[in-house]
């Protein structure tokens, strides 16, 4: 009975496989960190990187409400891509929402706050979300994103009417929030808050010389902006409710262009 | 009843010999016991009347609302009992907002209906779950295909209907619906319509109290569901009872 080697001795029952219920592991084909060779370095997550991008929000608060611009360019990169991209939105009648940086993810949640309104009105008690709670809200959703290295790749700017007086606020990517009578967000951070700063200092506004002054900077941006396009959309929001206007086209002039010269 | 002591009645999940679930049929005498519904679709929208029971003079005004916003676009009135029609509420509310981050677009009436029939027919297909004991009428407009609208019964079918009538006095507002020449009609004269048609058939000496509700979506709302606006209502009311008035006066005159 050689061939059954030796009966009180035996060799153990199940030899150089898995532990019970666990799989063989082939080679190629491991998730046991020990036994890989790429570092952390190698892996490249593409979501951390805006794609189409769009660039200034203009908010400026005035005596009676508050007017937000933004033009409609999509770039991709520095290619002028996607030239009628919209993005200031009507929250509801209290709320006006512009978006600069990644317009797909500006996308992504100007749907979900649509849907958020869209529960509001079926709850039918009328009562309606209000600026400050929507600023609030997207800290909350964009902080949270950030905090999963991963976040939503924009700069909001939220212009209402807070139980009658006007509010502007604006939150980043990282969830960074603060509310101002003027804001700029993008290349406009730098470019247009000191001339929407001078002219506030000058007194109290009305809607007429907001509008203005919003303008105006819409037009310095496009001819200092090189992610900056002549078409605008300009949206007011007042205790009347909410408007935008139709995509307004700067008129450009680039004849005294050969007379600068930069040294 | 056919079905008392045949023992078939227990389950939603066992015919009858003669063919018949009587679990959903119970279901069905559940929403008759409820306040009347009516729907009408007109040439420009759809119009939702309900009589609302008032159970106890302890309510809010206002309380225990039997008509529902689903979507921007779609109207829900419930007949039946209401925690159930509250559920069926929520189910379609879901659905529409599945449909529209899915599609990007205001869920159509057609596919909306479709979903919560199917929804409802579920629960007579089991023994351990009881059929929802509502009905619900859903209605919409859009420039592109007009005025829609469905009823939906406890046992999971629906139809679309020019004018269609749930709850107690049913048959009665059926008769009063058929009157009507209800293509040919604006929602601004079905709301007056509505109104007169709930008043008429309200049982006075049954249910003492009652209040009307009525709703619409149609052209003029922009194609959004919305409560009847409280000037329009009041007047349709003060033409209700007006009309109510009248035939009371003309039958004491017959006398």
């Amino acid at each position: 009975m050689a061939f059954m080697g030796d009966i009180m001795n035996p060799a153990p029952l199940w030899n150089n496989g898995p532990s019970p219920g666990a799989f063989f592991n082939f080679p190629g084909n491991t998730s046991v960190v020990t036994s890989s060779n790429h570092s952390v370095q190698e892996f490249r997550a593409h979501s951390q990187s805006p794609i189409t991008t769009t660039t200034t929000v203009i908010g400026l608060k005035y005596d009676k409400g508050v007017v937000i611009a933004a033009d409609t360019l999509g770039s991709y990169g520095s290619l002028a891509r996607f030239r009628d991209c919209p993005r200031v939105m009507k929250v509801n009648d209290l709320i006006l929402l512009g978006s600069g940086g990644d317009y797909a993810d500006f996308q992504y949640l100007k749907d979900i706050i649509e849907q958020k309104i869209i529960d509001e009105q079926c709850i039918g008690d009328g009562l309606q979300l209000k600026p400050r709670s929507l600023h609030c809200w997207l800290t909350r959703v964009l902080y949270n994103k950030r905090s999963k290295m991963d976040p939503l790749w924009n700069n909001y700017v939220v212009a209402g009417i807070q139980d009658g007086e006007p509010f502007l606020g604006t939150v980043d990517k990282l969830g960074t929030a603060y509310e101002d009578s003027i804001i700029a967000t993008g290349l406009g951070a730098h470019m247009a808050t000191p001339l929407l700063r001078n002219a506030l200092q000058a007194g109290n506004i009305d809607e007429q010389s907001a509008k203005a002054l919003v303008r105006k900077c819409m037009e310095v941006l496009f001819y200092r902006d090189a992610r900056s396009f002549p078409r605008y959309q300009l949206g007011v929001v007042t205790a009347d409710g909410v408007t935008i206007d139709d995509v307004a086209e700067i008129k450009h002039d680039w004849s005294l262009a050969h007379m600068i010269k930069m040294l | 009843m056919s079905s008392i002591g045949t023992g078939y009645d227990l389950s939603a999940s066992q015919f009858s010999p003669d063919g018949r679930v009587f679990q959903v049929e119970y279901a069905a005498k559940a929403v008759e016991n409820s306040g009347t519904v009516i729907g009408l679709r007109g040439k420009d929208g759809v119009v939702f009347a309900v009589e609302k029971l008032v159970t106890s003079k302890l309510y809010e005004p206002g309380a225990n609302k039997r008509i529902f916003h689903v979507d921007e676009h779609v109207g829900m009135a419930v007949a039946g009992l209401i925690s159930d029609a509250r559920q069926i509420v929520e189910t379609a509310r879901s659905e529409a907002s599945n449909y529209r981050s899915q599609y990007g677009i205001p869920v159509p009436l057609k596919y909306l209906n479709e979903r919560v029939s199917m929804y409802m027919h579920a629960y007579t297909l089991y023994s351990a779950v009881r059929p929802y004991g509502c009905s619900v009428v859903m209605g919409t407009w859009s420039e592109y295909d007009g005025p829609q609208m469905y009823m939906l019964d406890p046992s999971g079918v629906s139809f679309s209907y020019f004018g269609c009538a749930v709850g107690k006095a049913k048959q009665a507002a059926k008769t009063e619906i058929e009157k009507l020449k209800l293509a040919d009609m604006s929602v601004k004269d079905l709301v007056k319509e509505a109104a007169r048609i709930i008043y008429l058939v309200h049982d006075e000496l049954k249910d003492k109290q009652f209040e009307l509700e009525l709703s619409w979506v149609c052209a003029a709302s922009r194609g959004r569901h919305e409560a009847v606006s409280r000037a329009v209502a009041a007047e349709a009311e003060g033409l209700a009872r007006q009309a109510l008035a009248d035939i009371e006066d003309s039958d004491e005159g017959d006398m």
